[in-house]
């Protein structure tokens, strides 16, 4: 309980949430770290669910299936006898379902779509869209069959850190426009798992300044809400350089011929400046590392994967996750 | 890009030189360096080509944004200083979306104060005008209709929101005054319209059923509040639709040029391509493509294999560590430039007709006024 709101150290690394819920700035890989997350947790027979909510079928290209529709289907088998299953939440769909959860709708309910009014009510009130998704996930979540758990974790691929605070503080902006209802009733039960030990939510980072600092304002309006910030998972990191500075044209003159290289005045240059503005990334990256240090949430550092994600590399991601190698 | 394709190189200069051209529009996924372009041209324009010009950039870093003397969000262009157009004779101004703000200024300009006080004050324009899917798109493309409209300026150079897809931006115009003009919502404003003390009163039988659902599920209180919105709005309407309409005309027009920026990574360059067939599909006159953060090795005579081989044999020798890391460094350096390539040949395989240009990545962020001029002088390949 609470785990994931203190600091572990990197032998130990505790993902005990139910819930993860996984942001970052587009572009830093967010989806592939969710995927690996929930491969990660199904280790050991274990039973997850990958969820995504922004209808961009990122799980689906990213394992390469057809497009998931509303339901959950099995995605993946994990080591141990675990497996993945996956479900995109379309706040349509998940209107329907709740309606004909409390209303017994049927044919009523098609008659609803084919009106547009799902789409009005879920564009008029986004905040109304967000509970429709967030219910779903935490539906699954809490869901349970012959008193068991159906899912022993899950992990939301959820809206990048510029809309993350928004759409967790589910209470808040539709209290706005629902004073009584079922959706208020809906929007508060959403909130106190959202605020629970139960959930914790990740964010994701590169080692460059415009993801590092959403990351920094993400995990403080994160806090300011009441979130249970997990970990910042900084992804796409590369091995450090060896210490020792760049080296003077005249020994690297000598390296290359030793090499049986040509060692030309343009190519020592040429060499030495790339060496350089590798450098100078380096320490760049090292200080942007300094910055997420210092925000006092647990590191988790993923490797970069130079050819793209595929299942060899989300196993990678998923074991650097789970076991901190 | 790649030497060895078909696609002319994009001249960015023609275009920032052409007085034809008006607007730029530069768009693609987040975190390729979309604003950074759009400000990097916008000072190109003004310092080597007299263009008096103006940014509008929506969620700018804030080093970036300070070095271009955005220090507050006043949603009115400013003037840039500190940058060089004695010669040319240019101006730059720069400003930041400020969406809310923008929202309450279209409202302002088409009602009178009173009913502007009261929508400003109805929970669901709050709502909408803060969160509303879409707002800040629709209104980036509102300021830019205002910014065409005055006329004050001989180029606009337009950055576009960080949407969950770069296409939001439109779809948003559209998608609002859809809804605005909706039959859904003509059907919640027709009682308020008419005064009638039910919501549903006029609307027929079969939409009762459908009434009392919508009532049980969002609250009476939500419907009253957005029937006063939907009333205080209705003078409104037309005039949305009529902004939108205007403003996709404007980007369907000559004047206007598409740039599409991306980055030499899957994701990326797929949201690139899709972006390039929706433009040709709404008739918009797409200009390019700028290739950001691509890697070249500064030496191309030393392949990958061959350096990372000749670094093995130094290392496995001893000494040289020094020149150990400079070939291993071009190594990995050179097998990026390769992987990229591939990785932006599908762009160019699926739009051979469209013109590209490659930046190379540089190994710091730009946040001032030289760092743009240096992105600017590589995007103009000058």
């Amino acid at each position: 309980m609470g785990a994931a709101q203190r600091p572990t150290d990197r032998t130990g690394i505790d993902w005990s949430a139910r819930l993860h819920v996984v942001t970052g700035k587009g572009g830093t890989g967010k989806t592939s770290v969710a995927a690996a997350l929930a491969l990660g947790l199904a280790g050991g027979g274990r039973r997850t669910l990958l969820v995504e909510v922004e209808g961009r079928q990122g799980i689906s290209q990213l394992f390469g299936t057809d497009p998931l529709p509303y339901a959950e289907r099995p995605l993946a088998d994990a080591p141990g006898g675990g497996r993945v299953s996956a479900l995109a939440v379309d706040a349509e769909e998940a209107l329907l379902e709740y309606l004909d959860m409390f209303y017994k709708l049927g044919a009523a309910g098609r008659a609803l779509r084919k009106f547009g009014a799902i789409d009005f009510a879920t564009t008029i009130a986004p905040g109304l869209r967000d509970v429709l998704l967030t219910g779903k996930v935490k539906e699954a979540t809490t869901r349970t069959v012959d008193k068991r758990r159906v899912y022993d974790a899950v992990v939301l691929d959820a809206p990048p850190t510029g809309r993350i605070g928004r759409f967790l503080n589910v209470t808040a902006e539709t209290a706005r426009l629902a004073k009584i209802g079922p959706i208020k009733t809906q929007s508060e039960g959403v909130s106190a798992l959202l605020r629970s030990p139960m959930t914790a939510v990740h964010v994701v980072t590169l080692l460059e300044e415009m993801p590092v600092q959403e990351t920094v304002d993400a995990i403080a309006e994160l806090t300011s809400l009441g979130f249970g910030v997990g970990r910042v998972i900084v992804n796409g990191t590369r091995a450090p350089l060896p210490a020792g500075g760049l080296v003077t044209e005249a020994a690297l003159a000598r390296g290359l011929r030793a090499a049986g290289l040509p060692a030309g005045e343009e190519v020592v240059t040429g060499l030495r400046d790339e060496a350089r503005d590798l450098i100078i990334r380096r320490d760049l990256e090292d200080s942007l590392r300094t910055d997420l240090a210092e925000l006092g949430v647990p590191l988790v550092e993923l490797p970069l994967l130079p050819d793209g994600v595929d299942r060899a590399g989300l196993e990678t991601l998923s074991a650097a996750l789970v076991h901190g190698a | 890009m790649p030497s060895d394709n078909a696609a002319p190189p994009l001249d960015v200069d023609r275009i920032l030189a052409d007085p034809g051209v008006r607007i730029v529009v530069c768009c693609g996924a987040g975190g390729v360096g979309k604003t950074t372009t759009a400000a990097a041209l916008a000072l190109r324009a003004a310092e080597q080509h007299g263009r008096r010009t103006v940014v509008l950039t929506i969620d700018p870093a804030r080093r970036l944004a300070q070095s271009l003397g955005l220090t507050e969000l006043d949603n009115t262009p400013r003037q840039v200083k500190g940058i060089d157009v004695e010669g040319s004779g240019g101006e730059l101004h720069a400003m930041m979306l400020d969406m809310k703000r923008t929202f309450d200024d279209v409202v302002l300009t088409h009602t009178d104060p009173a009913k502007a006080a009261e929508i400003f004050a109805n929970p669901f324009y709050q709502a909408m005008s803060s969160t509303f899917a879409g707002t800040q798109e629709y209104m980036a493309m509102e300021k830019l209709g205002q910014l065409h409209a005055r006329g004050e300026w001989d180029l606009i150079v337009v950055d576009t929101p960080p949407s969950r897809s770069a296409l939001d931006f439109l779809d948003a115009p559209a998608r609002l005054s859809r809804f605005l003009d909706g039959r859904m919502l003509r059907l919640l404003l027709a009682p308020a319209r008419t005064g009638g003390r039910s919501m549903f009163s006029l609307v027929t039988a079969s939409f009762g059923m459908f009434s009392r659902v919508v009532q049980k599920v969002i609250g009476t209180q939500l419907l009253t509040d957005l029937s006063g919105f939907v009333a205080a709005l209705d003078s409104m309407f037309g005039g949305f639709r009529q902004r939108a309409e205007q403003t996709y005309r404007i980007l369907q027009a000559r004047e206007t040029a598409f740039l599409l920026v991306a980055a030499p990574e899957p994701d990326a360059v797929r949201e690139a391509a899709y972006f390039a067939g929706r433009l040709r599909a709404e008739k918009m006159p797409l200009a390019g493509l700028v290739l950001n953060r691509v890697h070249q090795p500064t030496v191309v005579g030393l392949g990958a294999p061959e350096s990372r081989a000749a670094a093995d044999r130094l290392a496995a020798a001893g000494g040289h560590e020094g020149t150990v890391e400079v070939l291993r460094a071009h190594a990995a350096l050179a097998e990026q430039a390769v992987r990229e390539q591939r990785v932006a040949a599908r762009f160019v395989e699926a739009f051979p007709q469209v013109p590209s240009v490659s930046v190379t990545a540089q190994p710091a962020d730009v946040h001032d006024v030289d760092g743009l001029r240096t992105i600017a002088a590589a995007v103009s390949r000058r």
